[in-house]
């Protein structure tokens, strides 16, 4: 109760190694598919190669007769045993959604669907099994095209669900004259039509595939008093509840446990047909349960994400004053409305007009259901979209004004001195400073020497162009105010749960609701409480993903777990404080009054006496000698429910070198100054952007989910669907300005999104500004070389890519494949 | 990703192996490091009944000077064979392909026969082999017999080699001096060619003396762009004394239609890539 060792300087801001990653890294570690209990069973999917058809029979009787074959299951047998995977944002009322079986047993609506189910004693020989198992379809004609899809009636075109009489699931709207929050963007079009300036684009969000590190896996084992599932999942909590709603077993009977995940990126947010046909294999036979998915699966049957077109009209004044934004979108949500699928585009909606004071605005968005993979959120969800439209529109309005790039932003952005600022689409931005992120971002990239170089190479005709592209994105994160998410129709709210646990060695456990897959919670909830509660980073151990531990949480996605997850556990640790406060009184007999908390230390206020906050532990687990009447814990736990949305921002900038005789892009320069507010960990904040950077620059660049006539996923492996590696990247330069978020306690704001929000305008923005001079004012992504080679040779060329995947391992006749390549039809550029 | 089952067998003596083939026919399947293999097998596009792994049969391994040629092993891995001086010296071209071919792990599972004999004309091997004016050694029942490389490349995926042969040994004869390119166009680093080219030319004062070109991609196997090589001849290495020959590259070629081009860009990237390579190659 004297002398207690220093603790180290502040926590927060310490570029903190993740006390997580030797294990993740090496894989000994807890992975769900390295679980194996007694007794396990595996089990192998048999899956449709049709987009949509008919199923007439399933002859499963050789497959039963395989060696080591314990069953073979259909949707028939599995009855309503099998539950049924839930939408949890019906985002209109009137909202048209196929029912989602699990395993459907009489009609396909995608290739990739699972039909069959075979249960062995080794994954080997239930994968051998599945080939046996005889399906006999009838094809019907697939909707695959968005745009003809969105066009069918019952009377003519395709519908991907004949029952239903239509595609179009929803059509969802904000208008800011109807909301209050602004003018009438009709009347602003008109008006810039009679004498300002009118920009009208249409823009193709590819098709995305999340490929997350881990496949999915899940493990079930019915054999306790509680059923208990593993499952490689972003959502352990939401998966709990939709496991119990749907299927017939009480909450209190089922544990999730979602133990390392490895990555997400939106792709496990997800409550899947997988997990639900384990869970029911599992419950029937009696014993516990594996399936892992195979990279081909992964890429066939996980979500995927984005696929809009997006229909866009800016009006402003001629000197580039932008007066309104028109925003009219088609979103494909794939064969079903899956978990969050059409809340997706809307929590774009909120985000169009970005960081610009437009007086008028109006979204529409209409989903459409085709017979292809279901979409769901993928890294930014509905955010990057809007920054795409936004930013590239703004880099048209500037060409067309005649002016830079960032002097039309400047010019229609929020000033600092206007924060709190309420936007047109009605959301409070509490800070912010674009003129400083920008001025350091112009500094870093040496910003008037590369329009320099950029000017001499277009003088000199220079075979090799030079473009600099401009992002100065804002988002939306730190998911949700949960009486927002009620006003959206969100079946969920938006809140987390922290608990604090002060152990008897002075050890603290700090269990949360955000559920960790990559992210580096670990490190980073413990330096905040060890800042909090003053005891050692090592002395903090972080738990989460288990239901039985983190009984109450909403898991991790939006950029939430630090912005609301690190707000419940600051409020919980502060908690612990107050609880000790009496007790520390008490055994120092001084009054609480006369006590101050600080670096982990009750002292008695003008004296040298004092107790540590561990010591006050340790006494409370004894309990000799306690204030009468107080209850001997200390442990606290606090639930939050944020004010508000949370508004990083920051400027982005790309150079870009095009050569003009092959399309070849390289890239020369990447900066970006992000505010994220207070740092936590900055090494862990510099991964996040990185990673978030190469997945943004991926989907301007290479990434493509690409179907054939029929339906057939053509970019089904890692061959075809192009992710970059470390040998396709530059360095990035990287650094931050700071405006605190006023709606948290440390103002953090979140950082998980924002590199792959920001950097797709910046490329593409940086693609068409080498080129622009000749004629361009527009490339499709992904921007192939082949795609600009067109744009800058064949003015006006539409350029569509036709073809198949090519075979590169031979012998693909040889065994029977079903899943055939076919001919793949991509847009092309538009000159 | 689980392959059927198969029996394996790892003969330690070409003789054995072809014992081997002989024995089993259609059911067998060579496997020469499995780059191309394990993933047909683990995606169940075959499903052999035995695979015969070539890897523990010591004398295909390695590189040796042989007179005029240098002689590279079936089983030589790419990482060893892009590493070697003999090649690097006598045949660059190899050398300058193997530095683009896939990524490092296949350089060091995969072997020079095994690539050959798997004959994807995206792969990166072939159109130097064939520029160099290679030999592949083949050994059958019957003893060994030479295939010249225009002979070797039949169809996609398909070599001159028999049912009951294993490709032995490649010989490449020297091409001591001569400046060699290989440009290779990809959107990622670690993907097959788009289109590539192979160029090894030999210049006198200026001059290009004599060139040979190799296209990859450009058709169901690699091809040999000889008008271009016919038109470079007596020609100065510069981009314009090129740019007339190179335009021919495309000629009499068939290239695939594929998500990373159309047949008609693959033609444009062969004339400038094969412009690009040679002025390269004259230059280096």
């Amino acid at each position: 109760m004297t002398a207690i060792q220093e603790r180290p300087a502040a926590e927060i801001g310490q570029e903190r190694r993740r006390k997580e990653d030797q294990r993740l890294i090496t894989g000994r570690t807890r992975w769900t598919d390295n679980l194996t209990l007694p007794g396990m069973l595996h089990l192998a999917m048999v899956r449709s190669p049709f987009a949509h058809a008919r199923i007439v029979s399933i002859d499963v009787s050789e497959a039963r007769t395989a060696p080591n074959v314990v069953d073979v299951l259909t949707g028939a047998d599995l009855g309503e045993s099998q539950g049924v995977n839930i939408n949890a944002w019906p985002i209109t009322p009137d909202q048209v959604a196929p029912v989602h079986l699990p395993m459907p047993s009489d009609r396909v609506a995608f290739a990739g669907e699972v039909v069959a189910v075979v249960v062995a004693r080794s994954a080997a020989e239930a994968r051998d099994a599945a080939e046996l198992v005889d399906v006999d379809y009838e094809e019907l004609p697939a909707a695959l095209d968005l745009k003809e899809a969105a066009a069918a009636t019952d009377q003519e075109g395709v519908l991907a669900h004949p029952d239903l009489g239509t595609n179009r699931s929803a059509f969802w709207k904000f208008d800011s004259a109807e909301a209050g929050t602004g003018g009438d963007v009709d009347e602003a079009i008109q008006q810039a039509r009679a004498d300002g300036i009118v920009i009208e684009r249409e823009y193709r969000q590819q098709r995305l595939i999340p490929a997350f590190m881990e496949p999915r896996s899940v493990v079930v084992d019915p054999t306790g008093e509680q059923l208990t599932m593993w499952s490689a999942t972003q959502v352990p909590h939401i998966l709990r509840f939709a496991l119990a709603a749907t299927t017939g077993v009480p909450e209190s009977k089922i544990r999730v446990i979602a133990p390392d995940v490895g990555g997400g990126f939106g792709g496990k947010l997800q409550t899947t047909p997988e997990e639900w046909i384990t869970w029911a294999v599992a419950r029937r036979i009696g014993k516990p349960v594996k399936y892992t998915e195979t990279r081909s699966e992964s890429l066939v049957s996980g979500h995927h994400g984005r696929d809009q077109w997006q229909k866009l009209t800016l009006a402003a004044e001629k000197d580039g004053t932008v007066t309104g934004l028109k925003v009219e979108l088609l979103a494909d949500m794939g064969a079903y409305v899956s978990l969050v699928g059409g809340g997706v585009p809307v929590l774009g909606a909120f985000m169009f007009n970005a960081i610009y004071k437009f007086p008028s605005y109006q979204f529409n968005c209409q989903t459409v259901l085709t017979n292809k993979t279901w979409t769901d959120a993928y890294r930014g969800a509905g955010r990057p979209e809007a920054t795409f439209a936004i930013e590239r529109l703004m880099d048209e309005l500037a060409a067309e004004v005649g002016v830079d790039p960032l002097a039309i932003r400047e010019k229609n952005w929020i000033r600092h001195e206007e924060f709190p600022f309420t936007t047109v689409a009605g959301l409070e931005y509490d800070s912010g400073n674009y003129e400083a992120a920008t001025a350091r971002a112009k500094e870093l990239f040496g910003y008037d020497e590369l329009r320099a170089e950029q000017q001499a190479r277009r003088a000199s005709g220079d075979r090799v162009q030079l473009g600099i592209g401009v992002s100065t994105f804002t988002e939306m994160c730190g998911l949700a105010p949960s009486r927002v998410l009620g006003q959206l129709d969100y079946g969920a709210g938006g809140w987390e749960h922290a608990s604090v646990r002060m152990l008897a060695t002075g050890k603290v456990e700090v269990v949360t609701g955000a559920s960790a897959h990559g992210q580096g919670h670990e490190t980073a909830f413990s330096q905040i409480v060890a800042d909090r509660l003053g005891v050692a980073f090592e002395d903090v151990e972080v738990l989460h993903g288990d239901t039985q531990i983190s009984h109450k949480g909403l898991d991790t996605y939006g950029s939430r777990s630090l912005v609301v997850g690190g707000e419940a556990l600051v409020r919980a640790a502060d908690k612990v404080i107050e609880r000790a406060r009496p007790i520390a009184a008490h055994m120092l007999e001084a009054s609480v009054d006369d006590l101050e908390f600080s670096g982990g230390r009750f002292a008695v206020r003008g004296t040298d006496q004092g107790v540590a906050i561990g010591e006050v532990a340790t006494a409370v687990f004894a309990a000799h000698d306690l204030p009468d009447g107080v209850e001997p814990s200390i442990d606290s736990e606090a639930t939050y429910d944020p004010v508000n949305f949370n508004f990083p921002h920051g400027t982005h900038l790309c150079a870009m070198e095009v050569d003009t005789e092959t399309g070849e892009l390289k890239m020369r320069k990447y900066v970006c100054v992000d505010d994220i507010g207070t740092i936590i960990n900055p090494l862990i904040v510099a991964g996040q952007v990185h990673g978030g950077l190469v997945q943004g620059i991926a989907q301007a660049l290479w990434e493509e989910a690409v179907h054939d006539e029929s339906g057939t996923l053509v970019s089904g492996s890692f061959v075809d669907y192009l992710l970059p590696t470390a040998a396709d990247t530059i360095s990035f330069e990287i650094d931050h300005t700071t405006s605190p978020a006023t709606t948290n306690s440390l103002g953090t704001k979140g950082v998980g999104e924002a590199g792959t929000i920001a950097s797709t305008p910046a490329v593409v923005n940086a693609v068409v500004d080498a080129v622009r001079h000749l004629g361009v004012h527009d490339i499709q992504m992904p921007c192939t070389p082949e795609r600009v080679w067109r744009a800058v040779n064949g003015a006006g060329s539409g350029g569509s890519t036709e073809g198949a995947a090519m075979p590169h391992f031979g012998d693909q006749e040889a065994a029977g494949n079903q899943e055939q390549p076919g001919t793949a039809s991509t847009e092309g550029a538009g000159a | 990703m689980i392959p059927a089952a198969f029996d394996y067998l790892a003969p330690s003596t070409v003789e054995e192996a072809l014992r081997a083939l002989a024995e089993h026919g259609d059911e067998a399947k060579l496997m020469a490091g499995g780059q191309s293999l394990l993933p047909v097998l683990r995606m169940r596009l075959n499903a052999p009944e035995l695979v015969i792994d070539l890897g523990r049969i010591d004398s295909l391994r390695g590189v040796r000077d042989d007179g005029d040629a240098v002689v590279v092993g079936a089983m030589t891995q790419h990482s060893v064979v892009g590493s070697d001086p003999l090649v690097a010296q006598h045949a660059a071209l190899v050398s300058k392909a193997i530095e683009h071919l896939a990524d490092a792990q296949v350089r060091h599972r995969g072997t020079f026969g095994g690539a050959l004999a798997h004959a994807d004309p995206a792969g990166d091997l072939g159109a130097p082999v064939l520029a160099l004016g290679a030999e592949l050694v083949v050994a059958g029942p019957g003893g060994t017999r030479t295939v010249p490389a225009q002979e070797f490349f039949v169809d996609l995926f398909e070599t001159a080699i028999g049912d009951d042969e294993v490709l032995v040994e490649v010989r490449i004869p020297k091409h001591t001096g001569w400046g060699a390119r290989y440009e290779k166009f990809v959107r990622v680093a670690h993907q097959w060619p788009i289109v590539a080219v192979a160029a090894a030319v030999r210049t006198e004062g200026g001059t290009i003396a004599e060139a040979r070109i190799g296209l990859t991609n450009m058709g169901s196997t690699p091809l040999r762009a000889h008008a271009v090589e016919a038109a470079l001849v007596g020609r100065p290495a510069t981009e314009d004394g090129v740019r007339e020959a190179a335009a021919l590259a495309a000629e009499g070629a068939n290239p695939p239609s594929d998500l990373n081009g159309d047949a008609d860009y693959r033609r444009h990237l062969a004339t400038v890539l094969t412009r690009r390579a040679v002025l390269a190659a004259a230059q280096g």
